[in-house]
């Protein structure tokens, strides 16, 4: 066993993206490397070793719980493979004697006796892992498979060229595991409807950057792009296009195939009583029917929280939505109801004197969610409501999760203390609206943002189960959700992932800029942090 | 089918709203569509030079090429076999074109007229114009006019137009020297300057963080100071290939060799070029602008500037002059010295007017037009008047007056300052460049016949090949129509907003990444990622 110590690893050609002249807080060169986001404990040596494409092989341990029939790892070891050596051509092989200045094989061992191989990853999935870099070979342990993806894709970080091209691997220690449980990004595939090729892209970037939660914010005013086999008029008549800009169950499905694989859970919002004017389109009466003066105005308001018929519809369409998401969650929106339409209708008035609720129209609200989180906890879901839904005090299963969007810095730490303390799991977006766009390295006070920054004992501090980074569709499509998501959120991946006190923006930006080059040449449309180059630039249009 | 009694409504309300935009981006000058259309089919479609044309136009590959490029575009659905319905109504429908200039192979320039006109009535569209450059504004008009109906097929309005741009000068600048953008994202910026009518390319082709051009004379240039010596360059063929098809789509290709400052650069692979800083009696290693004060300097640039302009054929060539830090030259003896020597006290402006003064005049002496910053001015208002002064700087009154300043001078001007668009913010930010009014500023008749046109800027601090489109793309197009339509037409951004998301879209389906205005769709969406 050779001494490990935390030395200065001198990667000093790689990727490049060193030149940044006249702004010298950047110029600051890490000593992790390209690392993102940063593991929990990262041991180097100086020693370095080869690691070439046409010898180096990943291979399950002999004592490993998943073995050859474990197609999620064999995907990934490929998917991991040809990242590390896109140009190889030479066949992998070993030649059978070990050339103690070459790393030819990585072993993966799962070490409990259920690997999880073919299971769905749910928020209390294991994700740790440790990592070790040894002469001749290397090992990765991990409980679960989850562990085994995230640090498959730790281990690709490792890699990096010398000034000739070839690749080499320093003798590493890793032992790692995720600070929060639930890291998300939110796609918005309402406002634009985003084509599967995108979310798939934007998947497979989620897991370079340790994400693992996609919450599909699928429907909203706009369009309902939703393909239900039970309520098939939703998106015939309310998505922009029934054939071309919809998702159908075999797309769902794909997605859903696809984030597993990459230990991502794929978590569904369908978002009501507001945000439905999509929904009324193909669904008659859903919605409340606006009036002017004592005749409807011929508009239409939120869900129609007073009729029989609308419990009877969500009790359909929330079944379905809880078979083909098999994700124990479901967001269920919540926010931003508008009471006009609802005072303006003579019925709910009647109504709302009926049940005693005086002009406190957030009752009736209350009354529609409260008879929601009944049906979708028949369907044996968990369920996330935006934060408003705490805010107008419905009464919440203990397990719900609230999901804190709203205020300036101070009124989120309160409203993320308030919640905590009213013992409630919670979860933090506020700071980490990535539709948000301003001139330059904004990326810093992503990274600056902590869930943890608010007054309150350290047992509610454990109630934060992480954020999420949320590109809301207004002005985003297909044409630049790539390059405004990344690598953006790759700052909010890092505060979620990496421990409390890795904050130093210099050496972030250094890890940063060559992990953007990274997913540059795996891809990935990632933007730039400032005037620079990767060595393979995006080669698209 | 039977399914389509469901999704017709929808489909044809698209359709409609369609139809009732007047699509053309930017708007004509004289423009009158009317109800009557006529069908149009691919297989039934032909370009034809005017009777009287045919032998002098024989040989127009510039015309031929731009035929052959507009086919696909005029009918997109041709290779999905959507649009191609045999009609009972069709017919033959063929545009003539014809010129007054034969001239097919010249490079365009700041005297070259775009203008044209469009008369489309049953079976024939007839576009005349004075040369190939208003013939190429024309086909790109037509190609805008044509319409798919809810059934694709394709189809036109009667149409008449006569139309001429306001300012000559309509440019983008591209910086590729923060960022290197790949050949394939400059032609395709070049494609879509094309759509929107832009005419001049300013090509930021260097700069302190990196030298791509691949010099002829000084090969070390790149060697050394781009951000790769083989990967992040523009070889002599990839400035070719850039004024070659810059030219085919009627482009002006203007490239910027900006001294003395912004250039850390040419340092790398020029020793000598740039001034030694000092920190107190000893050089502290690090280098400034140009050094004015070495005669060697004048040497190289001339040598340098001969090679530039026998590369480049536009009679333009912007000389850059702004942002000069004087810190360095302060520091230098051997400066400090030259000043004395020179009577300039302590005043550095003097010394970097001095500098560009014989810039300038190497320039001149080499034949091309001198496009400065306005920092040059600002210094020194003693610069030879056939100079154009490019405006970059401040708020709208602090333009406005510096407009005013200029062309009292008599210098020609040219508008960049309202048009950063590097600088993002969220929201329709295409509004404000919409609502600049380039001639709105203190001065005569006289003095606004001097606004030679503006520019949109692309500057590459956070700008590279994966977001370039999407941020130049439809934020520049409120620029293009700004510069080419009739301001008193076209003073509402709300009633562009329409016609703009349908240019938008057909941007989208013409392969430029253009991202989206508001929520909505595109009947194609953006194919890549």
């Amino acid at each position: 066993m050779l001494p490990f110590a935390i030395v200065s690893l001198l990667v000093t050609v790689s990727q490049g993206c060193g030149r940044h002249s006249g702004d010298p807080d950047t110029a600051v060169e890490s000593s992790y490397g390209s690392l993102w986001p940063l593991p929990q404990e990262v041991r180097f040596s100086s020693l370095s070793l080869k690691i070439r494409g046409s010898s180096f092989q990943i291979w399950d341990a002999d004592e490993s719980s998943a073995g050859p029939s474990c197609s999620l790892l064999k995907n990934a070891y490929r998917r991991y493979y040809e990242y590390m050596f896109p140009n190889e051509r030479t066949k992998g092989h070993t030649n059978g004697f070990a050339d103690p200045s070459e790393l030819s094989q990585l072993h993966v061992w799962i070490t409990s006796s259920d690997s999880e191989c073919d299971g769905y990853p749910v928020v209390t999935s294991d994700e740790s892992y440790e990592l070790s870099v040894n002469q001749t070979y290397a090992v990765l342990k991990a409980p679960k498979v989850w562990g085994a993806l995230r640090g498959l894709e730790t281990f690709s970080q490792l890699l990096y060229e010398d000034e000739y091209g070839a690749r080499n691997i320093n003798l590493t220690e890793i032992s790692d595991f995720p600070r929060f449980q639930h890291r998300g990004v939110l796609l918005d595939t309402s406002r634009h409807f985003l084509p599967i090729k995108v979310i798939l892209a934007n998947l497979e970037a989620m897991a370079m950057n340790k994400f693992n939660v996609f919450h599909w914010h699928i429907v909203d005013d706009p369009s309902f792009p939703y393909l239900s086999r039970t309520f098939p008029q939703l998106s015939q008549m309310g998505a922009y296009h029934p054939y071309t800009h919809v998702y159908t169950p075999a797309d769902v499905k794909m997605i859903i195939e696809f984030a597993r694989l990459r230990g991502i859970r794929v978590v569904p919002e369908f978002d009501t009583p507001g945000h439905t004017q999509s929904w009324g389109k193909g669904q008659k009466d859903l919605l409340t029917p606006c009036y002017s003066g004592p005749t409807p105005s011929g508009t239409f308001g939120p869900v129609n929280p007073i009729l029989n018929t609308t419990y009877d519809f969500m009790n359909l369409l929330f079944k379905e939505i809880s078979a083909v998401f098999p994700d124990p969650y479901v967001h269920l929106g919540g926010d931003e109801v508008d009471f006009k339409c609802w005072k303006s209708n003579p019925d709910i008035t009647k109504f709302m004197e009926q049940h005693s609720f005086g002009e406190d129209y957030s009752k009736l609200e209350s009354f529609y969610i409260q008879k929601l989180l009944d049906i979708v906890t028949s369907t044996q879901k968990g369920y996330m409501i935006w934060q408003e839904v705490f805010d107008n005090g419905v009464k919440l299963k203990p397990d719900t999760l609230i999901h804190v969007w709203k205020g300036n810095q101070q009124q989120y730490q309160n409203e993320m203390a308030k919640i905590t303390l009213s013992g409630y799991k919670t979860f933090l977006s506020t700071p980490w609206y990535l539709n948000r766009i301003s001139y330059g390295q904004d990326w810093t006070s992503l990274y600056r943002a902590d869930p943890h920054n608010f007054t309150g004992t350290d047992e509610q501090k454990k109630l934060v189960i992480g954020g999420e980074a949320c590109m809301w569709g207004e002005y985003v499509d297909s044409t630049n959700l790539m390059p405004r998501m990344w690598p953006r959120a790759s700052a909010v991946g890092e505060r979620l992932w990496s421990a409390k006190d890795v904050t130093d923006v210099n050496d972030a930006y250094s890890r940063l800029s060559k992990h953007r080059c990274r997913m540059v040449e795996r891809g990935i449309q990632a933007q730039s942090l400032f005037s620079s180059f990767c060595r393979h630039e995006y080669k698209g249009i | 089918m039977a399914s389509c009694t469901i999704c017709l409504p929808a489909l044809m309300m698209l359709v409609l709203d369609l139809n009732t935009v007047e699509s053309v981006w930017p708007l004509p000058q004289k423009l009158a569509i009317s109800e009557e259309r006529y069908p149009l089919s691919p297989t039934h479609f032909n370009f034809y030079y005017g009777e009287d044309q045919a032998s002098i136009m024989t040989d127009c590959s510039l015309l031929d090429s731009a035929f052959t490029r507009y086919f696909p575009l005029i009918f997109p659905d041709l290779t999905s076999g959507n649009g191609v319905l045999p009609s009972t109504e069709e017919k033959a429908f063929s545009l003539v074109v014809t010129m007054n200039q034969k001239d097919c192979d010249g490079y365009p320039n700041e005297g070259s007229s775009e203008r044209y006109q469009l008369n489309v009535s049953a079976g024939q569209a007839v576009l005349n114009s004075d040369t190939v450059w208003g013939a190429l504004r024309g086909l790109e008009t037509f190609s805008q006019l044509v319409q798919q109906d809810e059934d694709g097929t394709y189809f036109i309005n009667k149409t008449e137009i006569e139309d001429f741009p306001s300012f000559q000068y309509r440019g983008i600048l591209l910086d590729t020297s923060r960022h290197f953008l790949p050949l394939k994202a400059i032609l395709n910026t070049l494609d879509a300057m094309a759509y929107s009518k832009f005419n001049v390319f300013h090509w930021h082709i260097v700069d302190d963080p990196s030298f791509p051009y691949q010099s002829r004379t000084f090969p070390d240039l790149s060697s050394k100071g781009a951000y790769h010596p083989m990967s992040h360059i523009y070889t002599q063929s990839d400035v070719r290939r850039v004024l070659t098809h810059a030219r085919l789509r009627g482009i002006r290709v203007i490239p910027e060799f900006d001294s003395p400052g912004h250039t850390q650069s040419w340092g790398k692979g020029q020793p000598n070029l740039l001034t030694p800083c000092y920190k107190g009696s000893s050089p502290s290693g690090k280098f400034g602008p140009i050094n004015p004060a070495s005669a060697l300097s004048y040497t190289f640039m001339s040598q340098f500037l001969k090679e530039v302009t026998s590369v480049f054929p536009d009679p333009y060539l912007h000389l850059g002059g702004d942002e000069v830090n004087f810190s360095c030259w302060q520091s230098n003896p051997d400066v400090r010295a030259f000043m004395q020597k020179m009577g300039f006290g302590r005043d550095y402006t003097k010394l970097e007017s001095f500098y560009m003064e014989n810039i300038v005049n190497i320039t001149s002496n080499l034949n091309k037009t001198s496009i400065v910053w306005q920092d040059v001015f600002d210094y020194h208002e003693r610069i030879p008047k056939d100079t154009i002064l490019h405006i970059w700087k401040g708020l709208p009154a602090q333009y406005k007056a510096e407009m005013s300043r200029m062309t009292k001078a008599g210098h020609r001007v040219l508008l960049g300052a309202p048009w950063y668009i590097n600088h993002i913010a969220y929201g329709q930010d295409w509004r404000i460049s919409y609502n600049v009014q380039p001639l709105n500023f203190p001065g005569t008749e006289e003095q606004k016949k001097l606004v030679i046109g503006g520019e949109v800027s692309m500057w590459g601090e956070y700008v590279d090949a994966t977001n370039l489109s999407p941020r130049l793309w439809p934020r520049a197009c409120a620029a293009a129509e700004r510069l080419w339509s009739d301001e008193s037409q076209t003073r509402s951004a709300e009633a562009a907003f329409p016609r703009l998301q349908a240019f938008r879209c057909s941007l989208l389906r013409r392969g430029v990444r253009a991202e989206p205005l508001s929520p909505g769709h595109c009947r194609d969406e953006y194919r890549g990622i």
